[in-house]
């Protein structure tokens, strides 16, 4: 087996004295889906936060393709490879969908200090925006600006806008938040077609979602990582049904 | 040489509690509820212009001063019931444009009332005259009670703020908001409150200063930006910064304006020194901001999120 | 997107102002000119503003003080023998850019309130450096003996020939921004104010651009300002005072905020209004202010909202 594509070693952080995250390893190889699951409050959010670079962990080590990037800002990791989704749907809402899925274009295509040439006559960013529009069915709103389109096609628009980065790692914080029914099913076919040729890390409250996906599951329990293993084996930890699985089952799943 | 610097550290320390005094409900206002104030400055020049008028009508100082107080925590009340409420919840812009409309109302209403010439008031004798310092050098007597009567503010401003569960809410709010509103306090009564103290604290400053400045109407535009400047080397809702920032940009200001160009003499020729001095003086203070910003950009007592 | 209305009306302004000089020569009152050379001149000024806070989302409360380098740039340029307007507004520029680049990169570390105090506080302190400056008349300014020449011609000299020139910079200025703020750095200007959080999980870092839109629209602004002091023949602090900063923010808000057509539309109100108000009253700030207040308070989003509401208003995208 390779090197593992992401590799978290010892991470921490806390605000004040509550510890958010608290001595989290984890380990992603190229190709697998890895979900993360967790009781609300676990940590996940401020886990992706740090993954993404969002936000500086107290300690730990960030490895990304053998590289550290713990240092690394936001933007710099995305021009990596490493591209996230967030939980609360975060778009340009006064611009187009095309807008905003071309801008991702745009930050790893060419120059942005170009100040003459109108961007919509680029037909290059266009194009490729298209593309990352049609993959996630969304092609015929793309005029449409952001704000106006329903909740199910924000949150596959900020699936649209995390591809067009062309990740090789892919961060999705809950993608389905707030989804239901024939929306949700779009989604999960979606993230079907992309594990094949993505590396993703799935932060989901919809059980049927992770283990219908994900490759390998982690249980984030107070900040620290409780279980890890196949679907298969965290269906059967009893830990983790005790700690988590069981409240899940019964209530319902959380935005 | 030496008594010059005493002279001007004192002065300096006098500037710095007016601007202080300012400053203490300012920032608090910018803390608690991220609201910028444009019309503050015109809060100190109506207390120096109420004071005039109170002291001219009662033929004494300190029957101005006593009426001079609760007048601008009035006007502050109702600027608050008017104006400023209406305004908490809209964006930073809404709030630079109706404040700015409000500066521009009051500064021409105070023209219209009292005029544009410049107003005096008399010291009262007890605090006029001076006493000696330090061998030949002698200090105004009024500037010492200056300082004094600033002093005691700051001291019962740390007070009420350390020891009062008023102040313990104002202190939790300056730091987190929401935090106070999840506590069931009714956040817009304890804003009315610091807004209407922050007034008449505004307004006092103006009130003491009128008899050693004169009372003029572009008096409230310099100390507002200067005001600001304390806020940003401070850090935005700490009263702690606002002092220790207001007495910084006080001393840098006034030893600034009489040393500067001494210190340039020794290293160029006069003339070009006492034009460069004149240049920079007025510049020191933020040059003193630019630097402390540079250093950390929420000020020296600031939240480390600037929002 | 509704570009083409805004074309149109920004052409309806150029035609329009372009008649004044011949429908002020008709009535026989150049004094229409005169003002109208003003107005011109504070729209290429409320464009420049516009970049940054309408584009930009940057509250600049210090905004005039570019104004005023500029203007102070043909006050020095006479001085040292440089009388040519290219070159004075090139100076300007120079100078502008450099006190930008400084004041900008330190300001723009900071959000807010913080972002508002800091660029005013900026702004007094170039006013406290000319004031200092008595070779250049220290507060209370210094009178032009001539305005700027023009490619070593004196043209400028007269009143139509100078309008026409405003309005020729002007129009040069809304096709230059109207280009960047369509072209790809306007896009990601523009995706900043709308989130900048979002900017920077695609690839961006939102200084760079934003210090380069507060640099551009530095030099426009001082640009502005080298008409301006042509326009008074004079050359004062007054020009960079903090009111005449607020002054631009109205001018920007009264026509629409992040749209061209409308920042150059509110300056020319602006400014007429300023006119109209000073003929009936020496206090006319009072109505002003009260105007500002009013309109603020009593229109739930704003200026904006309620432009938007009576259906003449721009929209935000």
């Amino acid at each position: 087996m390779t090197e593992p594509l992401l590799q978290v070693r010892a991470l921490r952080k806390s605000f004040g004295a509550l510890a958010v995250t608290d001595d989290v390893s984890l380990s992603v190889t190229e190709g697998e889906l890895h979900a993360i699951i967790g009781p609300n409050g676990a940590g996940k959010t401020t886990l992706i936060s740090q993954l993404s670079g969002q936000l500086a962990p107290d300690s730990g080590t960030i490895l990304y393709d053998g590289a550290p990037i713990t240092r690394l800002d936001m933007a710099a990791r995305v021009r990596r490879g490493l591209a996230r989704s967030f939980q609360i749907t975060a778009l340009l809402p006064g611009m187009s969908v095309l807008e905003n899925v071309s801008l991702a274009v745009q930050a790893r295509s060419g120059s942005s200090y170009r100040f003459w040439r109108p961007v919509a006559d680029d037909a290059a960013l266009s194009q490729e925006a298209m593309q990352a529009l049609d993959e996630v069915g969304l092609a015929d709103r793309a005029h449409r600006p952001a704000r106006a389109l329903s909740h199910g096609e924000q949150r596959q628009l900020e699936l649209a806008v995390a591809l067009a980065t062309k990740p090789r790692l892919l961060l999705l914080d809950e993608p389905l938040a707030g989804t239901g029914g024939q929306e949700a099913e779009v989604l999960i076919s979606l993230m079907r077609r992309l594990k094949d040729r993505l590396t993703i890390v799935l932060i989901e409250h919809d059980m049927g979602a992770v283990f219908a996906l994900a490759d390998r599951v982690s249980v984030l329990v107070y900040g620290q990582i409780a279980a890890s293993g196949t679907p298969g084996d965290i269906r059967a930890d009893p830990k983790v049904r005790a700690a988590y699985l069981g409240e899940e089952e019964e209530g319902t799943p959380d935005a | 040489m030496f008594n010059l610097f005493v002279l001007q550290l004192l002065n300096g320390a006098q500037f710095g509690i007016l601007l202080f005094l300012v400053a203490a409900g300012l920032t608090l206002v910018f803390g608690i509820m991220d609201f910028i104030n444009l019309a503050h400055g015109v809060l100190y020049m109506v207390g120096a212009y109420l004071m005039a008028m109170l002291s001219a009508l009662t033929g004494s100082f300190w029957g101005g001063l006593l009426l001079a107080l609760p007048a601008t925590l009035v006007f502050g009340l109702v600027l608050e019931f008017l104006v400023f409420r209406r305004l908490y919840d809209r964006s930073h812009l809404d709030q630079v444009l109706a404040t700015f409309g409000l500066v521009m109302i009051l500064s021409e209403g105070v023209k219209i009332i009292w005029g544009a010439a410049p107003l005096s008031v008399s010291m009262p004798d007890v605090l006029s005259g001076s006493i000696p310092l330090l061998g030949p050098l002698r200090y105004p007597v009024y500037r010492l009670a200056v300082i004094a009567a600033g002093l005691a503010s700051a001291v019962g401003l740390w007070a009420l703020i350390n020891h009062t569960r008023a102040g313990m809410l104002l202190r939790a709010g300056a730091s987190n908001r929401a935090m106070v509103s999840a506590l069931g306090v009714d956040i817009s009564r304890l804003f009315m409150l610091v807004f209407a103290f922050g007034a008449m604290l505004a307004g006092f400053a103006g009130a003491i200063v009128a008899p050693i400045l004169s009372v003029d109407p572009g008096m409230g535009e310099s100390i507002l930006i200067l005001t600001f400047v304390v806020i940003v080397i401070g850090g935005v809702g700490s009263i702690r910064g606002a002092f220790l920032a207001a007495l910084l940009v006080g001393v840098v200001d006034t030893v600034g304006r009489t040393f500067g160009p001494i210190l340039l003499r020794m290293v160029m020729e006069p003339a070009a020194a006492a034009q460069l001095g004149r240049t920079l003086a007025p510049m020191l203070v933020y040059l003193l901001m630019a630097a402390v910003l540079f250093y950390s950009p929420t000020g020296l007592f600031g939240r480390k999120a600037a929002r | 997107m509704n570009l083409r209305p805004r074309l149109i009306a920004a052409l309806a302004i150029f035609v329009g102002m372009a008649l004044v000089p011949p429908v002020a020569a008709a009535l026989g009152d150049p004094f229409l000119t005169v003002i109208a050379s003003r107005m011109l001149v504070f729209a290429i000024a409320a464009l420049s503003l516009d970049l940054i806070l309408g584009y930009g989302a940057m509250v600049s409360f210090g905004h005039a003080a570019y104004v005023g380098v500029g203007a102070y740039a043909v006050a020095i340029g006479a001085r040292f023998g440089v009388t040519d307007l290219l070159a004075q507004m090139a100076l300007g520029a120079l100078m502008s850019a450099a006190f930008a680049l400084v004041t900008g990169a330190i300001s723009l570390r900071t959000r807010g309130v913080y972002f508002i105090m800091i660029t005013l506080a900026f702004a007094q302190m170039a006013f406290f450096f000319f004031v200092s400056q008595s070779s250049l008349g220290g507060d209370d300014g210094v009178a032009l003996t001539a305005r700027s020449t023009l490619l070593s011609t004196d043209v400028l000299e007269s009143d139509i020939a100078f309008f026409y020139t405003i309005l020729a910079v002007l129009v040069l200025c809304y096709g230059g921004l109207y280009r960047l703020t369509n072209a790809r750095f306007g896009r990601v200007l523009t995706g900043t104010r709308e989130n900048p959080l979002r900017m920077q999980a695609i690839g961006y870092r939102p200084f760079p651009y934003q210090l380069t839109a507060y640099v551009i629209a530095a030099c426009i602004a001082s640009v502005a300002g080298v008409l301006l002091a042509n326009q008074t023949e004079y050359v004062s602090p007054a020009y960079m005072a903090w009111s005449r900063s607020g002054e631009l923010i109205v001018m920007l808000v009264l026509g629409g905020i992040g749209t061209l057509t409308g920042a150059m539309a509110g300056a020319l109100i602006t400014v007429g209004l300023e006119h109209t108000f000073a003929a009936w009253s020496e206090h006319w700030r009072l109505g002003f202010g009260l105007l500002l207040v009013l309109v603020v308070l009593f229109s739930p989003d704003g200026i904006t909202g309620l432009l938007k509401r009576l259906g003449v208003g721009p929209r935000h995208d």
